[in-house]
């Protein structure tokens, strides 16, 4: 019998089911309670049809891939919606052949083999089989080129490969080329195909073809669709499936917890890969190639992730805002750390002991509570301009760390010291809570990430200096005098990324001078290099970084180089012409 | 101890064959920079945690040299890793790697708080 090719393809098929079936299953029910909750209160809902929109846009059409780069877009869009299409495809000929859909799934996988004769709709259908094998063809050529020469996608660099990723390409690649010979083969011997199928027949007809030879190549077509399949869990295919499970937990409401779990380890494999976060890193000005998140997810995987590896990243989120399948890559990093540093956190014991301020105001409640956190204690020009402006608006504030004060937690939480950070927390909140102001103001980013994501408030905003300069400039409390100097903004990746804010900066920027726009800028916005996110990083390496930043910066030659951030101001001042000022000295030279 | 012509008392004498060298070892090993601190006190100068409590990280890195790891585990938990120090260092120190290299390598060695 012939037709014992179809068993590598069965057998490898019931075997990625089986483990498939295994590993989700695990992942799920691993599912905190809450989690498995929301998921049971969703499924019904219209978040359900959200997600399988998104799925068919992310998992097949690949857009926001194809945003970032149209020719990697096309090339995962190609075997991703071609292979879809073709299986849905062969579904509906072996449908209109057999007039039944239970039929064994390797009748449409093979159905050329089976099936010779003419039957209503053939040709429609052969040819547009054929077009479909054509259009993954094309995405399979894109695929060799990739690997000999990344440049031509425009991307610096491809992703490396571990062994069983390479017997996984390797078969992958094998599959359409073989089909294409298959099917040529069965149309040289039976004249029938499509377009394309039977003009590679004509070819095989040209140099002689037998039965035995077509059955070979039926073998190689399934054989190499069994050992893809086989390889899948195993190599970085599991993307194809797990991304459409992210997708659709993501639209459940589930969110990234601090510590690792399995929804974490979803995200993890939802990774395709793709390389896009390669591309954007900084890190590659300073010759370093090893750490860049898709590694980092591959490292997680594997179990082998170092501590240099994991503590050398800006933490920018530059990789995060490109990646296509949205996967939280700076807290996954981040949650790698917690679990790499749990063993020793503080439990700042002194805090305890610490004197308990005067209250700075008996009478009456501030309208804000000012903390300027320990990097603008570093910087005492954003401070002054800071309180400048806030006496000179009248506004009635309490200046929480004016003499001593506790870091905020962030930094300690970039470091993974969870439990440490929210020792600090705790500290922090219980003062600001008692102030009974209603806004929290804060001039570094860095503490106003941590305010917000990890503070828990309640009825208290918390605004940056920047905002809450427009809002007193709006409300008429202060007047800005326009200048003629030309101005450029740096983004910080903290308040611009991480917390939003684009817009409030450029507006005070536009009303005080003349505003330029950079390259790269708002959510592309590149970092300074200084960022407290990178444990490992050397000095001399965050130097190379910072002048690329700069050179993007300084393009057209502005007067002022400005900033919201005392830690940007910091590390961009050192060893620059231009003069570099934050938003709050701005704003403060310019109401005289 | 050979006779050099005059005479210390015990309690001020440093043995080098006693130093405990496994911490100073470790961090040197994994954050190399660490060697180009030349004790300037920049870092303790400008530090939050000396602000609010009596942490002084160049006094940690002398006693760390010396091998005084129960003292420096007790000290240590004090900072909170602001990444002032980073910014001051005119050696380029990478400060908060030292840290929690500290940290790490007093975990690897079980060295345990001395109260």
């Amino acid at each position: 019998m012939e037709t014992y090719f179809i068993l590598p393809f069965t057998l490898g098929m019931l075997f990625l089911l089986i483990v498939l079936f295994i590993k989700y299953g695990l992942w799920i029910t691993k599912l905190s309670h809450i989690d498995k909750l929301r998921i049971v209160q969703s499924i019904f809902t219209r978040r359900s049809w959200d997600a399988i929109k998104e799925s068919f846009l992310e998992g097949l059409v690949h857009r926001n891939m194809y945003k970032r780069n149209p020719l990697l877009g096309y090339m995962h869009m190609c075997f991703a919606m071609g292979w879809f299409l073709i299986i849905v495809f062969g579904h509906v000929e072996c449908y209109m052949y057999y007039g039944t859909l239970a039929k064994a799934p390797w009748y449409p996988i093979f159905f050329q083999y089976y099936v010779h004769e003419w039957f209503p709709g053939e040709r429609f259908m052969t040819n547009l089989m054929d077009f479909l094998l054509l259009y993954i063809l094309t995405g399979v050529l894109l695929a060799y080129f990739k690997r000999i020469n990344s440049k031509i996608f425009g991307i610096k660099k491809t992703t490396k490969l571990k062994p069983l990723d390479r017997v996984a390409l390797i078969s992958l690649w094998f599959i359409f080329p073989m089909r294409l010979l298959a099917e040529s083969a069965t149309a040289a011997l039976y004249g029938n195909g499509g377009f394309l199928t039977n003009t590679v027949g004509q070819l095989f007809v040209w140099i002689g073809v037998n039965s035995s030879m077509e059955s070979m190549l039926w073998w190689g077509y399934s054989l190499s669709l069994g050992l893809f399949f086989v390889g899948f869990p195993f190599s970085r295919y599991m993307h194809i499936f797990t991304e459409i499970l992210f997708i659709f937990l993501r639209h459940y409401g589930i969110k990234l917890k601090k510590q690792f779990n399995s929804y974490s380890r979803i995200q993890v494999y939802s990774c395709s890969r793709c390389g896009v976060c390669i591309d954007v890193c900084q890190m590659h000005v300073a010759n370093i190639s090893n750490n860049q998140s898709v590694y980092i997810l591959k490292n997680i995987r594997d179990q082998n992730l170092t501590d240099r590896k994991l503590y050398n990243c800006l933490l920018c989120g530059r990789c995060e805002q490109a990646c296509p399948v949205r996967i939280n890559l700076n807290d996954l990093r981040i949650s790698q750390r917690i679990r790499a540093t749990k063993e020793f956190n503080s439990d700042y014991a002194f805090l305890q002991t610490l004197p308990v301020d005067e209250p700075q105001m008996i009478d009456s409640k501030p309208e804000v509570i000012y903390f300027a956190g320990c990097m603008t204690h570093m910087t005492p020009g954003i401070k002054k301009s800071v309180l400048k402006v806030l006496d000179k608006a009248g506004v009635k504030y309490q200046f929480m760390d004016k003499e001593k004060g506790a870091c905020c937690g962030r930094p300690l939480m970039l470091a993974g010291q969870y439990e440490a950070a929210k020792k600090l927390i705790a500290y922090n909140r219980e003062k600001i809570l008692e102030s009974r102001a209603p806004i929290l103001l804060v001039s570094c980013p860095i503490c106003y990430k941590v305010f917000k994501d990890d503070y828990e408030l309640g009825q208290i905003t918390i605004k940056h200096h920047s905002e809450y300069f427009l809002e007193l400039v709006n409300q008429g409390r202060i007047q800005l005098a326009q200048s003629e100097k030309t101005i450029v903004y740096h983004d910080p990746c903290e308040l611009g990324r991480g917390c939003g804010v684009y817009e409030p900066p450029r507006e005070l920027l536009r009303m005080t001078g003349q505003l330029q726009s950079v390259q790269q800028e708002k959510v592309n916005s590149l970092c300074c290099s200084g960022s407290l996110g990178d444990l490992s990083l050397s000095m001399a390496d965050r130097n190379v970084i910072k002048a690329e930043t700069l050179k993007v910066l300084l393009q057209k030659n502005p007067d002022v180089l400005a900033t919201a951030c005392p830690l940007c101001k910091k590390t961009f001042v050192k060893g620059v012409d231009v003069q570099v000022k934050d938003i709050a000295e701005i704003v403060a030279e310019a109401m005289e | 101890m050979r006779n050099f012509g005059f005479s210390t008392t015990k309690s001020r004498t440093i043995d080098y064959g006693d130093i405990d060298r496994r911490l100073i070892s470790y961090i040197l090993e994994n954050e190399p920079t660490f060697n180009a601190c030349l004790s300037c006190g920049s870092c303790t100068a400008i530090c939050s945690a000396g602000n609010l409590t009596s942490f002084n990280i160049r006094k940690l890195s002398l006693q760390i040299r010396l091998g005084d790891l129960e003292k420096t585990h007790e000290e240590i938990d004090k900072c909170m890793l602001c990444g002032k120090c980073l910014l001051e260092c005119p050696r380029g120190i990478n400060t908060r790697n030292v840290v929690m290299l500290i940290k790490k390598g007093l975990t690897i060695f079980e060295i345990k708080d001395k109260a």
